[in-house]
C-alpha cells in the first residue's frame, strides 16, 4: 500500500518542476480541519482585502536567495490568491530565529497596532522546547497572545513544531504540544498541527524527512504543501463563519461558539 | 489512630519476597523503554495512552517501597548512621550511572550534529548549540541542572534517595506523621510553586518536591502501611470507585487521540481538569495510580501461582536489577532511534527494535543474576548487609 502510494507520488511529482503536487500535500489533509470559525477573515474576504501576518521563528523561513519566495508564507499567499479570485491577499512575515513565545507576544502588540491584520498565524513552540522554558510560562504566553489578538480584532491560527525525526529524541516537545492544543481548544483558536502533518507525510512516503542533504528541493516542496494546506484551512474557517452567520451583518467573535 | 502509631514501633516488616514488586517494576522498565523511542508505534501498548498516569509512577512507587524495605531493616538492625551511609552510597551509584548515560547521549548528539544537514531543519539544529559551550554544559550536567530529553528520571531518583535518611528515620518511628509531612510538602509545593531550577531555563521536568509524595507513600506501604490499608483497599466500594475512575480516565485519554470526540468533554470539566501536570505529579495522576494499584493488588495476589510461571520470569528478572536495566533501557532507546534514523523507520523496524531491546534487557538481567550467584558461590553469601533480594530486588 505504502509502496504503491509512494510510486504513484513519485510519478506525479516527476511532472512538476519545483512546486509540490496538490494531491501529495493532501495526503495529510484529514489532519487539517477547521474546528473553529474565522469571522474576521470572512469579513475581510467579503470586503475583498485580506491581510495576514505570519509571526514565527526560523522554521517559518527557508535559507538561500529564493528562501522568501519558497517558504510557506509566500506559498500561502499564492494558494489563497488562487482560492479567492478577486480578493486582494497580502501575507506579511515577521520571523525572528530565536524568539520564545513570550517575546513573540510583545511583537504581537506591535503587529496588531501597525499591520492591522485580519489574521495572525502564530508559529511557535520549538524555541521554547529547546530552551526548556517552563511549560506553564509557555502556556500563559500563548494565552496572553490570544488576548492581544482578540483585542486587536484579528483571528488567530496557531502553528506548532516541525516533525524532525533526527532530533526527535533530543527535543522534548510533549508538554509544549499539549499546551498549544490546550490553549487552542480553550480559546477556540485554530491549530495547524504541523507536526502531525509532516509526520504523516514521512510515514506515507510523500517526503523523506530523514535524509541529510544540502539541497533545498524537498524543503521547498514541504513548505509549498504547508502553504496549500494552510490556504484551505483558512478558507474553510471563513466558510464556517459564513454558514454560522445569522445575517446580522456583523461577523462578531461570538459566532464560533454556536458552531462549536 | 495515635495508639496504633505508637504500637507500630518497631513496624511490622512483612517477611519474604514479594515477587509482584519485581514483576511490575520490570514491566514498568519495559514500558519506559518503549515510551522513550520516538515515533514508535509499539508504544501504543503502554499505559500512558489509556489513562492519566504512566510507568514513571509505578517505578517511583516501587522504588520507595523497596528502599524502605531494605534500608528500614538496616536502620533497625544496624543503626541510623550505617543505614544512612548505605542510602547515600546508593544515591552515588545512581549519580554515576546518570553521568555515564549522559556521556553516551553526548556522543550520539555530537555525531548527529556533525553529520546531519538539512535546510528544512535549521531551527531544530539549535539544540546542538550547547556543544559550543562544553564548559558550561558539562558543569551544569554534573550539577544535575542540565538534563537532556528523557534523562529526567534518574536525577529525580538521586534527589529522592539523598533526602530519604531522615524521612526513613521518621517513618520507622511515626509512620503517619511522616506521611503527613510528605503530603504537606506536596501541598506547599503546589501552593507556592516550588521546584528546583534547571539549565538553561525553567525547572525540573519531574519536580522532586512533588514526586516525593509517591516515593514516601511507597515507603510507608513497604513498612507495614500496605497491610493496614489492605481491608480498606480491598473493599467493594473502593474497588468500584477505582474501576469507575479508571474508566473515566480511559474515556478522557481517548479524546486525546480522537480529536473529534473531544467536543463531548464538557467545558467546565476540561477547564477544571487540564492541564494534567506531570511535572508536579497532578492529583489526577496520583489518583489514577492509586486506582490501578488497588485493582492490581486485588486481582494479583501475593501468593498467585502465576508469579512462578516462566512466562513472567523475564519481567521479574528485569525488575530485580532495576538500576542496571533502567540505564540499559535509556541507552537502548537511543540506539533504537539511531537504528531507525540510519536504516529504516518502517513499522517492521519499529517492532524489531522494540522486541530486540526488551530481549537485551532480559538477557542482561539474567546475566547479572547468574554472575551474582557465581560470586556468592565463590565467596559465600555476604554476611551482614541486608539481603537486598529479599526486598524484591534492589532498592
Amino acid at each position: 500500500m505504502r509502496a504503491l502510494i509512494a510510486s504513484l507520488l513519485v510519478a506525479m511529482l516527476a511532472g512538476t518542476a519545483c512546486a509540490a503536487d496538490e494531491a501529495a500535500c493532501f495526503v495529510a489533509g484529514h489532519l487539517v480541519q477547521a474546528d473553529f470559525a474565522l469571522p474576521r477573515v470572512a469579513a475581510a474576504i467579503a470586503a475583498k482585502h485580506l491581510k495576514i501576518v505570519v509571526l514565527g521563528s526560523a522554521s517559518s523561513a527557508l535559507p538561500g536567495q529564493e528562501g522568501v519566495a519558497k517558504a510557506y508564507p509566500a506559498r500561502l499567499e499564492d494558494s489563497l490568491a488562487r482560492r479567492l479570485p478577486g480578493v486582494d491577499v497580502k501575507v506579511v512575515t515577521h520571523t525572528k530565529a530565536r524568539d520564545k513565545a513570550v517575546e513573540m507576544g510583545k511583537t504581537l502588540e506591535l503587529v496588531v497596532a501597525e499591520d492591522k491584520p485580519d489574521l495572525v498565524i502564530w508559529q511557535t513552540g520549538t524555541v521554547d522546547a529547546m530552551l526548556g522554558v517552563d511549560p506553564d510560562d509557555f502556556r500563559s504566553a500563548l494565552d496572553e497572545g490570544v488576548d492581544t489578538l482578540q483585542a486587536g480584532k484579528a483571528d488567530t491560527v496557531f502553528m506548532n513544531m516541525q516533525y524532525s525525526p533526527r532530533t526527535d529524541s533530543m527535543i522534548a516537545l510533549g508538554s509544549y504540544l499539549d499546551a498549544m492544543r490546550f490553549v487552542a481548544l480553550q480559546r477556540e483558536v485554530l491549530l495547524f498541527d504541523r507536526l502531525a502533518v509532516m509526520k504523516n507525510w514521512n510515514e506515507m512516503g510523500v517526503f523523506d524527512l530523514y535524509t541529510a542533504t544540502k539541497k533545498t528541493d524537498t524543503a521547498e516542496k514541504v513548505h509549498d504543501c504547508i502553504g496549500r494546506l494552510l490556504g484551505r484551512l483558512i478558507v474553510d474557517g471563513a466558510k464556517l463563519a459564513q454558514t454560522g452567520d445569522t445575517g446580522s451583518g456583523s461577523p462578531g467573535g461570538t459566532l464560533n461558539k454556536d458552531l462549536h | 489512630m495515635a495508639a496504633t502509631e505508637v504500637n507500630a514501633m518497631p513496624p511490622v516488616i512483612p517477611a519474604g519476597r514479594d515477587l509482584r514488586l519485581d514483576l511490575f517494576r520490570g514491566l514498568a522498565l519495559w514500558l519506559i523503554f518503549l515510551d522513550h523511542i520516538p515515533s514508535n508505534m509499539v508504544s501504543w501498548i503502554t499505559i500512558r495512552n489509556y489513562g492519566f498516569s504512566d510507568a514513571t509512577e509505578i517505578f517511583v512507587f516501587i522504588s520507595g517501597y523497596t528502599a524502605a524495605f531494605v534500608y528500614g531493616r538496616e536502620m533497625r538492625d544496624r543503626g541510623v548512621v550505617v543505614a544512612s551511609a548505605r542510602i547515600l552510597k546508593r544515591a552515588w551509584q545512581v549519580y554515576v550511572a546518570h553521568i555515564f548515560l549522559f556521556v553516551i547521549y553526548m556522543a550520539e548528539i555530537s555525531y548527529v550534529a556533525a553529520s546531519f544537514d538539512n535546510p528544512l531543519y535549521g531551527e531544530e539544529m539549535g539544540i546542538f548549540n550547547f556543544l559550543k559551550q562544553p564548559d558550561v554544559t558539562l558543569i551544569q550536567a554534573l550539577l544535575l541542572k542540565f538534563k537532556p530529553a528523557n534523562m529526567d528520571v534518574l536525577p529525580l531518583y538521586i534527589v529522592l534517595l539523598t533526602g530519604f535518611p531522615p524521612m526513613l528515620w521518621l517513618l520507622l518511628r511515626r509512620p503517619m506523621l511522616a506521611l503527613g509531612a510528605s503530603v504537606l510538602l506536596y501541598a506547599l509545593t503546589w501552593q507556592l510553586d516550588w521546584n528546583l531550577a534547571a539549565y538553561p531555563n525553567g525547572t525540573w521536568v519531574f519536580n522532586p518536591l512533588a514526586w516525593q509524595l509517591l516515593f514516601v507513600f511507597g515507603a510507608w506501604c513497604g513498612l507495614g502501611g500496605a497491610a493496614q490499608l489492605a481491608p480498606f483497599a480491598g473493599s467493594r466500594l473502593v474497588l468500584g470507585l477505582a474501576a469507575a475512575y479508571l474508566a473515566f480516565a480511559f474515556a478522557i485519554a481517548l479524546t486525546w487521540y480522537i480529536p473529534h470526540i473531544a467536543v463531548y468533554v464538557p467545558r467546565w470539566l476540561a477547564e477544571w481538569m487540564y492541564p494534567i501536570d506531570k511535572t508536579n505529579l497532578d492529583v489526577l495522576r496520583f489518583a489514577h495510580f492509586l486506582a490501578l494499584a488497588a485493582l492490581t493488588v486485588r486481582f494479583v495476589r501475593r501468593d498467585w501461582t502465576g508469579l512462578a510461571s516462566p512466562l513472567l520470569r523475564p519481567a521479574i528478572l528485569c525488575g530485580q536489577h532495576s538500576l542496571e536495566i533502567f540505564c540499559l533501557g535509556v541507552f537502548l532507546a537511543f540506539a533504537a532511534h539511531f537504528a531507525m534514523v540510519e536504516i529504516s523507520d518502517g513499522l517492521s523496524m519499529q517492532i524489531l527494535v522494540s522486541v530486540l531491546g526488551i530481549v537485551a534487557m532480559v538477557a542482561t538481567a539474567a546475566l547479572i543474576t547468574w554472575y551474582k550467584k557465581v560470586e556468592e558461590r565463590t565467596h559465600g553469601p555476604r554476611k551482614a548487609p541486608p539481603n537486598a533480594d529479599l526486598a524484591g530486588g534492589e532498592a
